[in-house]
Order: C-alpha cells, then sequence, then structure tokens
C-alpha cells in the first residue's frame, strides 16, 4: 500500500537525526539531576531556566534550541551518518511535555512545596531518563492514551 | 539521603526497569485471540460469535479492503517517531508478499476503533487472517523477520 522507502527519506527534508532529540535528552537528565540535588533557592532558578528551554523547543521546534546546535556543531560531526531520519514533531511534543512538569514544579518551589516540586521533576526525569538511554517518547505515547480517555 | 536525592534514585530505576521491559517485549508479535480460543475455556464464549477485527475496521473505514490472505493492519499517530520504520517494514513485507496488504491507519482519527481493538499506543500492528480474525499483534516498530515470522502463522 505504502511506497518503499529510500526515496522517501530524500523527499522529506524535514527529518532530523533522531540522535539529536536523545541528545538534548541527556542534558536536561543533567539539568533535572541538578535540580533535585542543590538547595531550594539554586533548584528553582534550574527549574526556571528548564522551563524556558523547554517552551523554546515546544514554541521553535527542537532544531531551534541550544542543545540542537551544540549536537549539530560538536556532536555530530563525530558519528556517523544516521541510519534513518525522523520526524521532528514528536520530541517537540515531548518538550511541551516537559515544560508542563517544569511549570508545575517552578510553581510548587515558589510557593514553598518543594517536595511537591521535586516529585513533579522526578516524573520529567523519568521521561528524559527513558529518551536519553533508549530513544524512547513517554510523552508522545501519552498522547494516544489521553485521546481514548479524552 | 536529601527528598530531592531520593526521587533521582528512584526515577532512575523506574526509567531503567520500564526501559529494559520495553527493550524485551517491543515489536514481538503475540498470539491474542487463538490463544484465548484454545480449547478448556470454562467459559464457553464461542469464539466465532466474536465480531472479527476486521468488521470493525470495515465499520470505520468502509473503503478500505483487506488482503486476501493477511492483513497488516498499522496504527499510527501524528506524535510516534517509531512509527515511520514500522511503515516502512510493513510496506515491504507487503510488497513482497502475494496477498498481503499493509493497511496504515490513524489512530487519533479513529478513536472508536481504536477501543473496540484496545490499541493502547502507536505503533501497534495487527495481523489479521484472511477472515479478518487478528491473530497476533505487537507494539512498538517490530523487525521484518518478525512479521514474517508471524504471517506465516497465518499463510499456509
Amino acid at each position: 500500500m505504502t511506497s518503499i522507502a529510500s526515496p522517501d527519506q530524500l523527499s522529506r527534508p524535514a527529518g532530523i537525526d533522531p540522535r539529536g532529540p536523545q541528545f538534548t535528552a541527556g542534558i536536561t537528565v543533567v539539568v533535572l539531576v541538578a535540580i533535585l540535588a542543590t538547595p531550594t533557592a539554586v533548584a528553582t532558578v534550574l527549574t526556571a531556566v528548564q522551563a524556558a528551554l523547554f517552551a523554546y523547543g515546544a514554541a521553535r521546534g527542537v532544531q531551534g534550541t541550544p542543545h540542537a546546535w551544540l549536537f549539530r556543531t560538536v556532536v555530530r560531526p563525530r558519528l556517523s551518518a544516521p541510519s534513518e531520519l525522523e520526524d521532528p514533531a514528536p520530541p517537540r511534543f515531548a518538550q511541551a511535555v516537559g515544560l508542563a512538569f517544569t511549570v508545575v514544579a517552578l510553581v510548587a518551589f515558589l510557593a514553598g512545596a518543594s517536595v511537591v516540586a521535586q516529585v513533579a521533576i522526578g516524573f520529567a526525569l523519568v521521561a528524559a531518563l527513558l529518551n536519553a538511554v533508549f530513544g524512547f517518547c513517554l510523552g508522545c505515547e501519552m498522547y494516544l492514551l489521553l485521546k481514548r480517555i479524552a | 539521603m536529601s527528598s530531592g536525592l531520593w526521587i533521582a534514585l528512584v526515577a532512575a530505576v523506574v526509567a531503567l526497569g520500564f526501559g529494559a521491559y520495553r527493550a524485551m517485549t517491543d515489536g514481538r508479535f503475540r498470539g491474542r485471540r487463538l490463544d484465548e480460543a484454545a480449547p478448556g475455556g470454562s467459559d464457553g464464549v464461542e469464539p466465532e460469535s466474536e465480531p472479527s477485527a476486521w468488521s470493525y475496521v470495515a465499520a470505520a473505514l468502509p473503503t478500505a479492503t483487506h488482503g486476501e490472505r493477511a492483513t497488516l493492519l498499522q496504527f499510527s499517530s501524528a506524535f510516534c517517531a517509531p512509527c515511520r520504520a514500522t511503515r516502512r517494514v510493513l510496506a515491504e513485507v507487503a510488497e513482497v508478499v502475494p496477498g498481503v496488504v499493509h493497511l496504515e491507519v490513524d489512530a487519533e482519527h479513529h478513536l472508536a476503533l481504536v477501543r473496540h481493538l484496545d490499541v493502547l499506543r502507536t505503533p501497534t500492528t495487527l495481523v489479521l487472517d484472511a477472515t479478518g480474525r487478528e491473530v497476533s499483534r505487537a507494539t512498538g516498530a517490530p523487525r521484518k523477520e518478525d512479521v514474517v515470522a508471524a504471517l506465516g502463522r497465518v499463510i499456509t
């Protein structure tokens, strides 16, 4: 039914290297662990920074983030060509899911409920780890489940 | 240890455990209806009386046609990275094996069908036999040889 693969990649310039979002998730893991390991004042600032990064990724697409720039200029030249390109929409959606969790955490930190904030960061950390280690997009899977319930 | 570090530890254990489980089960075909219809079941429900998977598909997509010998029914969604690779694999198999049709359904736009067929994530691939009955399914991107093996159990 569907056409065969090889010309497909060429005709879709929007495809991105799947290791880009994975690299982004790796940096996100480091930031989220730092949030959990530092005192509230520092953690609050880091949460605000991470929320801003997620917001940028969700609004402008994952290719526009500082992480993606770092990946393109430093990491990708050292890697072989990707075996398959990927649609940028799923990782962009994942950035929006990350934004939701970090906004909850930021509000909780500012309200003095630091354990609530840390739990929210913990959920984001699970998703970021799954993405960084396994290339697996948790937020994307939630999408269909939420649609089913709605 | 502070609460933050405990949460980080729990998050790491959950993520690695879940990820490892997924890595083991993703893309593997598991028989469903055949197992359930095996003799020895206590409730006397006749498997024949149950509407076939294809009857739900036909209701949702009146113009769709199923394969003469088997159908590879793929559920996809917009925010689904492995759906692309799955589409390529299934299309290649359908191209090579005669009488097999690959049908891709946008899960988001056919939620009634998604609920009837109990699809929870994308990609999910159902293997339907010549009569449109579900024989096995795989969630996550399947490997080409697994698709061929799953078809082998349907096509005799």
